[in-house]
C-alpha cells in the first residue's frame, strides 16, 4: 500500500472499527425524537384535532417529554460518538488513508447541506421570477389575476400577499450588513487560528478559535435581535406570505446551521487547550473549519437574494 | 486490527461493523418491505377485480396505493441495492470493509425505524384519519391542506430515510475513492462499482432537496407557511417542481445499480468480456447528468409554458441516448458469445428486454401532446411497473442467484430457481402488460372503481399478479435452502469464466474480512 512507503509513525492497516453499540443507539434516539416531534407539533398547531381521552389525544400529550427524550439520547449520542472518534485519533489508531475517508466523508456531508438550502434558494428564486409575476397576470395568466387575485400588485418583496396579508420588509443595510461584515471577519480569524495550528503557535491557535467562536455568538445575538425587530415592529412573520415564508426558512435554517457551528467552534477551542491537534493530525480541526466556511458562503448567499436584492 | 472472532447473537446484528453482515440486514430487510408492499399491490388487485366497490373504500385503497409506492420505492429497491453495494464494492475494488464502518451500521439501522413510523398510520387507535392517501409523490395541497393527520409522521420518515440514504450514499463514494486495492484505477473499475459510485452522486444531490421539500410541507401544514398555497404567494406547482427535482434523479438512482449488475452477468455467461466498457461508463454518467435537467416532464399537463414543455420533452428524449448505447453494448456482448442459460443470465437477459420495453413506453410518454392523452392513466403504471419490477427488481434476483454461491459457498437448486424464473416471467407480463391497454382505453390510476370495459384487461392483472406474488414466495426458499446448504459447494470460481476480484481472489464463501491485505490488480 502507498502509505507504508511514507514513514510517518501511523498504522498502515486500515482502522475497521470492533463492534459498536453507537448506530443502534441512534436510530432508537432518531426515532424517539421524531415521534415526540411529531405528536408535540400536532398537539400544539391547530391543524389536527384529536377526540378527548383517544390514544391520539394522549400520545399528543406525551409529545413534548418524547421529544425531549429523544434530544438527550441525540445529544448523548453525539458526544459519546465524536469523544470515541477523538481518543481513536489521539491513540494514533487512524492512517493515513483512514484520514482521507474522514475528509472526504466530511466534503460529501457539507455537498448534502448545500443541496439542502439548494431546495429553499430554489422556492426562492421560483417564487421571484414565476409565481408572483404569474399571480399578477404575466404569461397566459392574465384571468388568474383578473378572476383569482384582481388586488394583488406582482412586486417582490411581496408586502400584500394575494390572500391581503401585509407585511414590511427587511432591509439590507443595518444589521445584515453588520452581520455580514462579522462572518466574514470571523473566516480571517479562523484562518489565522489554522494556520498557527500548522505553525505550532498554540496561544494564537487557542485565541483566535475562541475569538471566530465567539463572533458566531454575537451573529447569532443579533440576528435574534432582528427577527424580534421584524415580528415586532415590522409585523414581518414566518406566516406573511411567501416573502416572510423564505426569509425566515432560510435564515432560520441558516441560524441553525451557524449555532452547530459555535458549537463545533468551542468544543475545537477546548480541544485545542488540551493540545489535542497536531500540525499532521487535525482532521476535526480541517472539517470544523470547513463547516464554518460554508456557513459563511450560505450566508453571503442570503445577504445578497434575500435582504438586497 | 485483526480480529477473526465472530460475534454472535443478536449483538453481532445489532453492533456490527461489518459490510457482509450490513449488506445481509439490508437485503433482507428490502425482501420483507418487498412483501409488505407486495401485500398491499395485492390488496389494490384484488379490489380491481371487478369494477365497482367491494373490500375498500376508496380513502383506504388510495392509502394502500400510497404507502404500495412509498415501501417498494424507499423500502424494497432502494435497500436491496445498497445490501448489494455493501456485500459488493469492498470485494470488487479489494477493500478490508467500506470505508466508514460505523457509520455504515447507522445508515441501516434507521431504516427499520423509518419504517416502522410509516406503517404506524395504519394503527387507527393512533390516527383515526388514515394512513397517507395522497399517492407516493405527495402532491401538495392533497397531502399539505389535505393530508391526513399521519402526514406529519410520514414527513419524519421520510426524513430519516434521507438521513440513511445520505450516510450510506457518503460511503460508498469514500469507499471508492479511497479504498481501492493499488493498480485498481478508476477506468479498470467493475461496472457494478462504476454505476453505484454514480448512484450514490445522485443520492447526495437529491435526498437532501427531498428533505427540504417535506419540511416545506410541514411548516405549511402547521406553520403558517404558504409556500404550496396561491393565497400566500406561494404554488402548488412549485411543490412538483421540487418534488421531480428529487424523483427524476431517484429513478435513476432505482435503475443504475441494476444496469451494473447485467454488466457483470451478460459477460461471464456470453464468455465475452463486455463490450465496450469505457462507453458504458460515459453513458452511465451521461444519464445521472440529463437526470437532474428533465424532471418537468412528469408534469406536462400543470400548464407550463410551451417553451417550457418543448425544452422537457426534447431533453427526456436525448437520455434515449445514452441509454440506447447501453442496451446495443449488452447485445454487442452476446453477439457470437458462446451463451449458456443459467438463471442469473435468465434473469439478465429478461432485464434487458423487458427493461427495454419500459424504455421505449417512456419515449412514448415523453412526447408532449401525447403525454397529455396518457398522463395518469394505466399506462404510466405499466410504464414505471415495467421499468421497476422487470427492470430494478429483476436486476435485484438476478445479482442475488449470481452472487449468492460466493457469499454463502453453497449452489442453488438450479432447478427450482429456473421455475421461479418462468413463473416470474411469464407472470409480471400478465400482470403489467394489459396495463397498457387498459391505460390506452383511459383507466385512470389511482381510482378503486371503473368503466365496465376495462374489466377483461384488470382480471388479467390481478391473476398475473397473484401468480408475481406468490412467486417470489419460491425465491425466498431457494434462498434460504442455499443458505443452507444448497446443492453442495460452489467453486471459487462459482461460474465458468466469471471475471472479478470476488470471483478471481476470494474463496467461496467469501471470508469475514475480504482483504485484510490490498490485492495486486494488474
Amino acid at each position: 500500500m502507498k502509505e507504508m512507503t511514507e514513514n510517518t509513525g501511523k498504522p498502515t492497516n486500515y482502522y475497521v472499527p470492533e463492534q459498536s453499540n453507537l448506530p443502534i443507539i441512534g436510530s432508537v434516539g432518531l426515532f424517539i425524537l421524531v415521534l415526540g416531534a411529531g405528536n408535540f407539533i400536532q398537539s400544539s398547531t391547530d391543524k389536527v384535532k384529536a377526540e378527548e381521552g383517544s390514544l391520539q389525544a394522549f400520545m399528543g400529550s406525551m409529545g413534548p417529554y418524547i421529544l425531549t427524550l429523544g434530544l438527550l439520547i441525540i445529544f448523548y449520542l453525539m458526544y459519546k460518538w465524536w469523544s470515541t472518534a477523538a481518543r481513536e485519533s489521539m491513540a494514533n489508531m487512524n492512517s493515513a488513508q483512514l484520514d482521507r475517508s474522514y475528509r472526504q466523508g466530511m466534503l460529501w456531508f457539507i455537498t448534502s447541506e448545500v443541496m439542502f438550502f439548494a431546495a429553499f434558494f430554489g422556492a426562492l428564486w421560483y417564487a421571484r421570477t414565476l409565481i408572483v409575476p404569474w399571480l399578477g397576470g404575466e404569461g397566459n395568466n392574465a384571468m388568474t389575476h383578473a378572476l383569482l387575485w384582481p388586488d394583488f400588485n406582482a412586486i417582490w418583496p411581496v408586502t400584500t400577499t394575494p390572500g391581503g396579508t401585509t407585511t414590511q420588509a427587511m432591509g439590507p443595510w443595518g444589521l445584515p450588513a453588520i452581520n455580514t461584515a462579522i462572518l466574514l471577519t470571523s473566516s480571517w480569524t479562523l484562518t489565522i487560528a489554522h494556520h498557527a495550528l500548522i505553525d505550532r503557535n498554540r496561544s494564537t491557535l487557542i485565541l483566535f478559535t475562541w475569538l471566530t467562536a465567539l463572533l458566531g455568538v454575537i451573529f447569532l445575538g443579533l440576528q435574534a435581535y432582528e427577527y424580534y425587530h421584524a415580528y415586532t415592529d415590522l409585523g414581518l412573520t414566518l406566516g406573511s406570505g411567501i416573502y416572510g415564508n423564505t426569509f425566515f426558512m432560510l435564515t432560520g435554517f441558516h441560524g441553525l446551521h451557524v449555532t452547530i457551528g459555535t458549537i463545533f467552534l468551542i468544543v475545537l477551542s477546548i480541544r485545542c487547550s488540551k493540545g489535542h491537534f497536531t500540525p499532521e493530525n487535525h482532521f476535526a480541526y480541517e472539517a470544523g473549519a470547513w463547516y464554518w466556511h460554508f456557513v459563511d458562503v450560505v450566508w453571503l448567499f442570503l445577504f445578497v437574494f434575500v435582504y438586497a436584492f | 486490527m485483526a480480529h477473526d472472532h465472530h460475534p454472535t447473537g443478536i449483538k453481532r446484528w445489532l453492533f456490527t461493523t461489518n459490510h457482509k453482515d450490513i449488506g445481509s440486514m439490508y437485503l433482507w430487510f428490502s425482501f420483507i418491505m418487498f412483501l409488505i408492499g407486495g401485500a398491499m399491490a395485492l390488496g389494490i388487485r384484488t379490489e380491481l377485480f371487478q369494477p365497482g366497490l367491494q373490500f375498500f373504500d376508496p380513502n383506504t385503497f388510495n392509502s394502500l396505493t400510497t404507502l404500495h409506492g412509498l415501501i417498494m420505492v424507499f423500502g424494497a429497491v432502494m435497500p436491496a441495492f445498497v445490501g448489494l453495494a455493501n456485500w459488493l464494492i469492498p470485494m470488487q475494488i479489494g477493500a478490508p470493509d467500506m470505508a466508514l464502518p460505523r457509520m455504515n451500521n447507522f445508515s441501516f439501522w434507521i431504516l427499520p425505524f423509518a419504517f416502522t413510523l410509516l406503517l404506524l398510520s395504519l394503527v387507527p387507535q393512533l390516527f383515526p384519519d388514515g394512513a397517507p392517501n395522497f399517492g407516493w409523490t405527495f402532491y401538495a395541497p392533497l397531502s399539505t391542506k389535505y393530508g391526513p393527520a399521519s402526514t406529519d409522521f410520514f414527513i419524519f420518515g421520510v426524513h430519516l430515510m434521507g438521513i440513511s440514504s445520505i450516510m450510506g450514499a457518503i460511503n460508498v463514494i469514500v469507499t471508492v475513492f479511497n479504498m481501492r486495492a493499488p493498480g485498481m484505477t478508476l477506468m479498470k473499475m467493475p461496472m457494478f462499482v462504476w454505476t453505484w459510485v454514480i448512484t450514490a452522486f445522485l443520492l447526495i444531490m437529491v435526498m437532501p432537496v427531498l428533505a427540504g421539500a417535506v419540511t416545506m410541507m410541514l411548516t405549511d401544514r402547521h406553520f403558517g407557511t404558504s409556500f404550496f398555497d396561491a393565497a400566500g404567494g406561494g404554488d402548488p406547482v412549485m411543490f412538483q417542481h421540487i418534488f421531480w427535482f428529487f424523483g427524476h434523479p431517484e429513478v435513476y438512482i432505482m435503475i443504475l445499480p441494476a444496469f451494473g449488475i447485467a454488466s457483470h452477468i451478460i459477460p461471464t455467461f456470453s464468455r465475452k468480456p463486455l463490450f465496450g466498457y469505457a462507453s458504458m461508463v460515459y453513458a452511465t454518467a451521461s444519464i445521472a447528468f440529463l437526470s437532474f435537467l428533465v424532471w418537468a416532464h412528469h408534469m406536462f399537463t400543470v400548464g407550463m409554458p410551451v417553451a417550457g414543455e418543448l425544452y422537457f420533452m426534447i431533453a427526456t428524449m436525448i437520455i434515449a441516448v445514452p441509454t440506447g448505447v447501453k442496451i446495443f453494448n449488452w447485445v454487442a456482448t452476446m453477439w457470437k458469445g458462446s451463451i449458456t442459460f443459467e438463471t442469473p443470465m435468465l434473469f439478465a437477459l429478461a432485464f434487458v428486454i423487458l427493461f427495454t420495453l419500459g424504455g421505449v413506453s417512456g419515449v412514448m410518454l415523453a412526447m408532449t401532446p401525447v403525454d397529455k392523452q396518457y398522463h395518469d392513466t394505466y399506462f404510466v403504471v405499466a410504464h414505471f411497473h415495467y421499468v421497476l419490477f422487470p427492470g430494478a427488481i429483476f436486476g435485484t434476483i438476478a445479482a442475488v442467484y449470481y452472487w449468492l454461491p460466493k457469499w454463502t459457498g453453497n449452489m442453488f437448486n438450479e432447478t427450482l430457481s429456473k421455475i421461479h424464473f418462468w413463473l416470474s416471467i411469464i407472470s409480471v407480463n400478465i400482470t403489467f402488460f394489459p396495463m397498457h391497454f387498459s391505460g390506452l382505453a383511459g383507466m385512470q390510476r389511482r381510482v378503486p372503481d371503473y368503466n365496465m370495459m376495462f374489466e377483461g384487461f384488470n382480471q388479467l392483472s390481478s391473476i398475473g399478479a397473484f401468480m408475481l406474488g406468490f412467486s417470489q414466495l419460491l425465491f425466498m426458499y431457494i434462498v434460504i435452502n442455499c443458505i443452507r446448504g444448497g446443492q453442495g459447494k460452489a467453486t471459487d470460481n462459482v461460474w465458468d469464466g466469471a471475471e472479478g476480484l470476488e470471483f478471481t481472489h476470494l474463496p467461496s464463501p467469501a471470508p469475514y474480512h475480504s482483504f485484510e491485505k490490498a490485492p495486486e490488480v494488474k
